[in-house]
């Protein structure tokens, strides 16, 4: 039997053994959010041979703000067909807190395995409004700054201070929707030159068009394994040595917009600089975002970045940090990596991060 | 921040309260099988969905069964006649009210289902209301038939004799 890495904060060890997700589409018109997620459930239980009977705890991300209707992700258990009873909770965040909850979860020791899904429709409601409500409700929220806007302030103060200029930004989206060629799952997947894309009119300046992110819907869903059962249902689990998340003030001008303090404190406590990182899966739903993110997580230059296209070829919301966890974990399930990095990010303008490192045996 | 803290020369004093209204609108995806019985009920229809596992018959459906967590295949047609497994008597009077109190609301599980829903029962007495009571829908007419269970008018007693609790205690 192959030996379990060690765990950066000394926890039980806790495997990623399966990951599934859907196409990613602008509008999935004919499914609604249970029919979006049945399949992606089943097929992450036949990836990881067992079936819902096996499952100790299901934890999941999603907000009733996207559908528009209360306790949407109760519906979602349909999709699971949660009889017997199951313990289940949820999280009003991305998949990535769930999995978060479910790696708690299984510490406790009585369990060892979880399932984790995210899931969301960006297509039913207007983004902009339903994104200003996650802002301070007495001064920002009932000025309704849209999300380009305030990524675009952000943006700003990114080429302010000389982090990154607007041509990075169109680099960033060109290595990303070219990576999104090998994607099935993606939805911007285009070989774009730097030059074409900087021809783009401004959406908001500093800002065109290839910076912001699609609209999409989609789900993902993960099933995580405690111990050495792991090896019983894959060959190569992509272990977690460490995971972290941290979270900035809610006051946006009072952060450093240009810095994410969250991340590099998530980076440092979950062990990134460790060891070295053979790919990073990086939520960035902005191009503008992702200097930020790869400094604050001090990946070394050698690191792949985003090699499934990352949040710029598909946007998912709710399930698009999950996501990332999901590929970069498949990179060890596949045997394409050693150690990975993932993040993801929740809130206005990067205020929330998680990183999670994970490694092969 | 208290008033002690908190000068100003405004004769109306310090903001002390802020509305800040807001409305989303949203599309609504009925998805592959709840589309089957909206497509139904513009025909006058119920159609009910099998789960291929359990091969309990599901009338609406959402999408799945879910006990099993599978797409439900199979579609059974119903007939217009069912059980009332529970109902309530409505005597209160509220805004937008469009039936004359008292009323009657009743859970039905349609013969051949396996889930009951709640329908509107008229050309009944409140007082003859009773579990077990066999009824039927009325379909609005064909010019008004609507992907909505606004296209069933109400449902009304068969006449029939009472169905048998055991057919029913399950659906309760």
């Amino acid at each position: 039997m192959s030996q379990i890495p060690a765990a950066k904060q000394g926890h039980r060890p806790v495997a990623v053994v399966a990951f599934a997700q859907s196409h990613v589409v602008r509008a999935e018109t004919n499914s609604n959010e249970v029919e979006m997620l049945m399949p992606v459930v089943h097929e992450v239980f036949a990836k990881a041979g067992i079936t819902k009977d096996d499952v100790g705890f299901i934890c999941s991300g999603s907000t009733d703000y996207l559908i528009g209707g209360p306790f949407s992700f109760v519906t979602a258990l349909d999709a699971i067909g949660v009889w017997p009873p199951k313990s289940e909770s949820h999280v009003e965040m991305d998949g990535a807190w769930a999995l978060y909850e479910a790696f708690v979860r299984l510490q406790e020791g009585d369990i060892d395995i979880a399932l984790v899904y995210g899931f969301g429709k960006s297509s039913l409601g207007d983004l902009d409004k339903i994104f200003a409500l996650q802002l301070d409700p007495y001064t920002m929220a009932p000025l309704n700054p849209d999300l380009v806007s305030l990524a675009a302030l952000q943006a700003r103060v990114v080429i302010d201070q000389g982090i990154a200029t607007e041509e990075d930004f169109a680099a960033v989206a060109a290595r990303s929707r070219r990576s999104a060629l090998s994607n099935e799952f993606a939805q911007v997947r285009r070989d774009d030159s730097v030059e074409d894309l900087m021809a783009e009119p401004y959406a908001v300046s500093p800002l065109r068009r290839h910076c912001l992110p699609p609209i999409s819907d989609g789900a993902s869903a993960i099933v995580l394994v405690a111990g050495d059962r792991a090896f019983d249902l894959v060959e190569r689990p992509a272990w977690i040595t460490g995971i972290d998340h941290r979270i900035e003030t809610h006051a946006i001008g009072a952060r450093n917009l240009a810095v994410s303090t969250s991340t590099a404190k998530a980076a440092e406590m979950a062990g990134v600089g460790e060891g070295p990182v053979d790919l990073a899966e990086v939520h960035a739903p902005f191009a503008s975002q992702e200097a930020i993110l790869t400094t604050a997580l001090g990946l070394p230059s050698s690191t792949v970045i985003n090699p499934s296209g990352g949040a710029l070829a598909a946007n998912a919301l709710m399930s698009g940090g999950l996501t990332r966890i999901g590929e970069a974990a498949q990179a060890i399930l596949d045997g394409r990596a050693k150690r990975v990095v993932a993040h993801a990010t929740s809130g206005p303008v990067l205020q929330q991060n998680l990183v999670c490192v994970l490694e092969g045996a | 921040m208290s008033d002690q803290t908190y000068v100003t020369k405004d004769p109306r004093g310090p903001v002390t309260q802020l509305a800040t209204p807001m409305r989303l609108d949203y599309l609504f995806t009925a998805g592959l099988s709840l589309s089957r019985n909206l497509r139904g009920y513009q025909r006058a229809e119920f159609v009910g969905q099998k789960c291929p596992v359990c091969g309990k018959v599901y009338v609406p459906s959402r999408g799945s069964c879910p006990v099993d967590g599978v797409a439900l295949t199979e579609e059974v047609p119903l007939k217009n006649t069912g059980t009332v497994t529970t109902y309530c008597v409505v005597n209160v009077p509220f805004a937008g009210q469009s039936i004359k109190i008292p009323y009657i609301c009743a859970q039905i599980l349609l013969d051949g289902a396996n889930l009951s829903f709640m329908g509107l029962i008229q050309e009944c007495d409140v007082e003859d209301i009773h579990m077990g009571m066999r009824v039927e829908a009325l379909w609005v007419d064909e010019a008004d038939l609507v992907p909505s269970l606004a296209s069933v008018k109400y449902f009304r007693p068969t006449g029939e004799p009472d169905a048998d609790y055991e057919t029913y205690r399950e659906y309760l």
